[in-house]
Formats: structure tokens, C-alpha cells, sequence
């Protein structure tokens, strides 16, 4: 039998350990504590809320997600009961947190934005992550600030000014010119991290006897296997906008270990699984983790965070 | 790459309506020519274009046709329960866990309100696999009780009949009625499974019943359900943080008994607790 050495999945980014890449990504199954502690026991490396909003916010009428074996599409437009419950369901978890909690937040304006992270720093997640860059709320509240590098930085300061010594990624959105630019104003206000990428489009999806949109709100974010060479590309450009300086949790369209592999070597040190636990279930953090051990260990690869940023550049452009 | 949720449960396709039937004054069924290949006890999400979509559970699903059977109490069903053949309504699913027995085993079966409908059609097919079936229909009052006539026509089939209002039948809970029936029979010794729909506390009464006499019990518990295929996560339980879309509706008592807001609280729109 082949004898392969032994390989870890574990790193420690910004002083918070995490015991493998995978994360649960925001918006997906976690609006409890009790659904943090469920994706944990089926391998997440860390959890990801639902986007945390100060006040009650309602989400569109259903249909709000539907899916092909290619995309998923969703509309469910951040629904959240408001601050005391995050502050219920936060305060369960961490009193004895399986793994490492990013606490998503979102907000109407600059200010908002500031009086959430001020209020849900206080509960003490490992990080904070700010959705500033959500495709299917736009009716209601614009442009994402994602899509402007003053928008993006003027959030950025707001988190960074209350919340202490919690670091702070902002979650950037695809559909920008240059999502590099965006990277650059969030950092030089002070980001910690970024996660890359929010979902695409938006998009739409029409049914051809009823010749209506299948979303209520006619268009949702754009996810799923489809837009994961997005996701690589967006990741890349922030790595390298950013020199490697700043951790990314990449996310986008990965369902499999070598699909979180290719994300790390772009430039991810932490995976966010979103739509594929709808595509393999919710195992699909442990079957993520096994297959990306059997490739580094085929590879020869000891430690996963030697797969970070490893991208090689192309020798002749045409 | 395999995945665990086909299409049809997670993209609508419309499909006209074949027949509407007036069952009560506010009870519609609903037929399509078309079959999703449903069990008895799972859940489909009806679409109604441009309006909204709702999840229902399954009134009969015989491989040709699939029949919901509604309430119109809200908008959307009211909307629903107006339309008329040849209307198109978006189908999607079928979604979650489904009532298991065996064949010739000894089933009770506890309908309340429009639990009736699903307990119909697992009545049905239970028939045909040899069961004896004790059914308990239970309902408010009597304009509210839903396929007596289809119970009565199935075979090796005792049909027992409550109401709160005593209106029709025995006046009070259908549970009242099972637990008389295990105390006083024969058929407690016998007695495989208790299957049950309806209000939670109903499902509550039987599930400590069952527990109590240690009988085997599934039981069909309602959450808030959006996408159905497990990604929303607005049907999460507590304390187990587990899917209903996915691991439910229909559980078995142990496992019931292990989710502690059953008969507690459930969870709105907003994930915000809501005491029952």
C-alpha cells in the first residue's frame, strides 16, 4: 500500500484558527444557532449568519431561490428579524462555539452600517463580514455601495471605527468594472480581509407557457457552478491589487475540493460553500475537505496554506 | 457531479389545470394531468405565476395525476381556489420524508383539519399494501371534516369521527378518541404505527401518546418553507439545527421527541420564534 505523508487542512488566519478552508457561506442554512452547530458537525471550518440587519427586514415574496444542475438563482432578499435576535442566536453559539462564527452584516446606509457592527462587535464573533454588496435588493436600496470604490471605502471606515479588534471583511461584489479598484479603496480604509465574490448578475429566468419571470422580484444573484471561473478571476485580481496582504474568503460556484483548491491558489485562504449544500447535500463540507486532502497528498502538498496565492503567472501574452 | 435534488424540485415547470372540486365551503382540490412521483406525506410547492408560490402537501399522487387539497384563507389560496380548468399553475417538487410502513401492518391514522387530504392518500396506499387502518378524523366543527365518504370506501378500514364542537361524531379531540381506543381495545397490543397530520398540538398529544405506549409513530411537522431544497435554512429546528425541507416533514416520534420546540415555538419568515 502507498504510504502518503500527512497533510493538515488547519491554518490560522488573523489569529483565529481554523481546523479546515471550509466555511459556510452567508445567506445559506445559518439563521440559528442550532444550524451554525449543525455545519459544523458535517465538517465546516467555520460559519457564516444570514446578513444581520439592526431592524426587521422582510425578503421577497417566494419564489425566492431556484436552481439548474449549472446556476442557482435567488431572490430571497435578506430577510432578518433584527438586532435581538442576532444578539439570542450569537450569544447561544458563542458560549461554546464548535468553530470559528463570521458574523455577516448589511444596512440601508453608511451610518446603519456602522450601528451594526457596533452592536453585533459587542457580541463577539470572530470576524465581521459586510454584505455591501447584495444584486437583489436594488429596488429598495440602490446601487450596492460595492459598486462605487467612495461607497465601498465609506463603509469600510464606518465597521472599522466600532469594531475593535475584530477584523473586518468586506464582502465585494462581481459586477464592477474593476473589482481591483473597489479591493484597493476598502484596504487603504483600513479592511482586514475580503470576501470574494457576493453572487452575479443579477439574472432572470423566464417561464415559457406562464411567459412570467419565475422570481417574484423578477431577478436574483447569480450563484452556483456557473460562475465559479468569476469567482477565480475576482479573487485573483484582489490578490494581487493587495499583494497578498490581506486574507480572502473566496466564494463562488465551488463544489468540489479541487474547485476550493483552484479558488486557493488564486488567492483564497478560507472557502465559502454556498449553493453546492443544495447540489451534494450537507455533507458537502467533509466531502470538500477529503477530496482536497487526497489531491495535496497526491501532490505532495503538506500544507494547505502553501496552496494560497501559489499562482503562477503566464510566460507570453499573445 | 450527482446531485441530491432533482430539477423538477428546483425549477417550477406549469402544468393546466384539470379539475377543480369544491370539497367544503373553503376546501378546493386541485388536479393536474401529470405526476411528480409523490409519496404520501411529502410536500409540493404550487406556483401560481406573478402571485407567489406556497408549499401543499400531496393529496394523491397515483402516477398520472397529482391532486392538492387547500384552505383558502390566505390571499394566494384564495387566488388559487378562483382558478378553473386549463389555468396554469407552477409545480415543483416533491419535497422532504414521506410516511414508511410495511405491508398488512396494523396503522392508526390522526387527521386533523386539512391534514385529512395527506392522510387520504397515505390511507390509499397503505389499502393497497394490506393494511388495517383505525383512522381518526378530527375537525372543528362539521363543515370542516374532509374525505369521509373516501375513507369509508377503503378497505379493512374503521373510520372514527370528532369534532370540537361535537357537531358530528365524538365532541372533542380525535386523540381523545385513539387513546380511548388503545385503552379500551384489543387493538392496543396490535397496533404497528400511529401516523399523524394536522395542528402541532395534536401532533404533540400523539406523539407523548405513542411514546407512553410505546407504539411507533411518524409524524408530519409544518415549518416555514422556502426554497425546499435545504439552502434558505428557514425550516431549521431547534435544537438539532436540521432541515424539515430535507429531514422532515414526516419524523419519527424518536426523533421528535429530540426537537424541543415541537409543540413549543416554530420559526416565522424572519427566523424569529413564534410561540404556538
Amino acid at each position: 500500500m502507498l504510504h502518503l505523508p500527512r497533510m493538515t487542512l488547519s491554518q490560522t488566519i488573523l489569529g483565529v484558527r481554523f481546523s479546515n478552508p471550509t466555511v459556510l457561506a452567508s445567506g445559506i442554512w445559518g439563521i440559528t444557532a442550532a444550524s451554525w452547530r449543525a455545519a459544523a458537525r458535517v465538517g465546516a471550518g467555520g460559519v457564516t449568519t444570514k446578513s444581520l440587519w439592526l431592524k426587521e427586514h422582510r425578503g421577497h415574496v417566494s419564489p425566492v431561490i431556484i436552481a439548474t444542475d449549472h446556476w442557482t438563482l435567488n431572490a430571497v432578499g435578506v430577510p432578518d428579524a433584527g438586532i435581538e435576535k442576532a444578539r439570542e442566536e450569537i450569544g447561544d453559539y458563542q458560549r461554546d462555539p464548535p468553530v470559528p462564527l463570521i458574523a455577516n452584516i448589511i444596512a440601508d446606509t453608511v451610518e446603519n452600517y456602522g450601528k451594526t457592527a457596533s452592536a453585533i462587535a459587542k457580541l463577539k464573533p470572530e470576524f465581521l463580514e459586510v454584505n455591501i454588496s447584495c444584486p437583489n435588493v436594488e429596488d429598495e436600496l440602490g446601487k450596492p455601495f460595492a459598486c462605487s470604490a467612495h461607497a465601498a471605502a465609506a463603509v469600510t471606515k464606518a465597521v472599522k471605527a466600532v469594531s475593535g479588534k475584530i477584523p473586518v471583511f468586506i464582502k465585494l461584489s462581481p459586477n464592477v468594472d474593476s473589482i481591483a479598484a473597489i479591493a484597493q479603496s476598502c484596504a487603504a480604509a483600513g479592511a482586514d480581509g475580503f470576501t470574494v465574490i457576493n453572487t452575479v448578475g443579477p439574472g432572470m429566468a423566464i417561464d415559457l407557457k406562464s411567459r412570467m419571470p419565475i422570481l417574484t422580484n423578477r431577478v436574483g444573484g447569480l450563484s452556483g457552478p456557473a460562475i465559479k471561473p468569476i469567482a477565480v478571476r475576482c479573487i485573483a485580481d484582489v490578490y494581487r491589487a493587495t499583494d497578498g496582504e490581506l486574507p480572502i474568503i473566496g466564494t463562488g460556484g465551488v463544489m468540489t475540493g479541487e474547485d476550493a483548491l483552484e479558488l486557493m491558489l488564486a488567492g483564497a485562504s478560507l472557502i465559502g460553500i454556498g449553493s453546492a449544500v443544495g447540489y451534494r447535500g450537507h455533507k458537502v463540507f467533509s466531502l470538500v475537505c477529503a477530496e482536497m486532502e487526497t489531491w495535496c497528498k497526491r501532490e505532495g502538498v503538506r500544507k494547505i496554506g502553501e496552496m494560497v496565492g501559489a499562482l503562477k503567472d503566464v510566460q507570453h501574452k499573445a | 457531479m450527482s446531485t441530491t435534488i432533482p430539477l423538477q424540485a428546483r425549477l417550477p415547470k406549469t402544468y393546466k389545470i384539470t379539475s377543480m372540486k369544491r370539497e367544503t365551503e373553503q376546501v378546493t382540490s386541485c388536479t393536474f394531468d401529470v405526476s411528480l412521483g409523490s409519496r404520501p406525506g411529502q410536500f409540493v410547492m404550487l406556483w401560481l405565476p406573478g402571485v407567489e408560490e406556497i408549499p401543499m402537501s400531496v393529496a394523491n399522487d397515483d402516477g398520472k395525476q397529482l391532486t392538492v387539497t387547500f384552505f383558502a384563507v390566505g390571499e394566494t389560496t384564495k387566488k388559487l381556489a378562483g382558478l378553473k380548468k386549463g389555468d396554469l399553475v407552477g409545480l415543483r417538487g416533491p419535497f422532504g420524508t414521506f410516511y414508511e410502513w410495511k405491508p398488512r401492518q396494523k396503522l392508526a391514522l390522526v387527521a386533523g383539519g386539512y391534514g385529512a387530504a395527506p392522510m387520504y392518500f397515505t390511507a390509499r396506499e397503505a389499502a393497497k399494501d394490506g393494511c388495517t387502518l383505525f383512522i381518526f378524523v378530527g375537525a372543528r366543527s362539521k363543515e370542516h371534516l374532509l374525505y369521509l365518504s373516501a375513507f369509508k370506501k377503503l378497505p379493512r378500514t374503521t373510520l372514527y369521527i370528532s369534532t370540537d364542537d361535537g357537531s358530528q361524531g365524538f365532541k372533542g379531540f380525535n386523540v381523545q378518541l385513539l387513546e380511548k381506543m388503545l385503552k379500551e381495545g384489543k387493538q392496543a397490543l396490535t397496533i404497528d404505527q400511529i401516523f399523524a397530520c394536522g395542528p402541532e398540538r395534536m401532533l404533540k398529544a400523539v406523539s407523548d401518546l405513542s411514546f407512553r405506549k410505546k407504539i411507533l409513530s411518524q409524524l408530519s411537522l409544518e415549518r416555514y418553507m422556502k426554497c425546499g431544497f435545504g439552502l434558505c435554512g428557514n425550516c431549521v429546528v431547534d435544537p438539532l439545527g436540521i432541515r424539515l425541507c430535507i429531514d422532515g416533514p414526516v419524523v419519527k416520534n424518536d426523533l421528535a421527541r429530540k426537537i424541543t420546540e415541537f409543540g413549543k415555538y416554530h420559526r416565522d419568515e424572519l427566523g424569529r420564534k413564534r410561540v404556538l
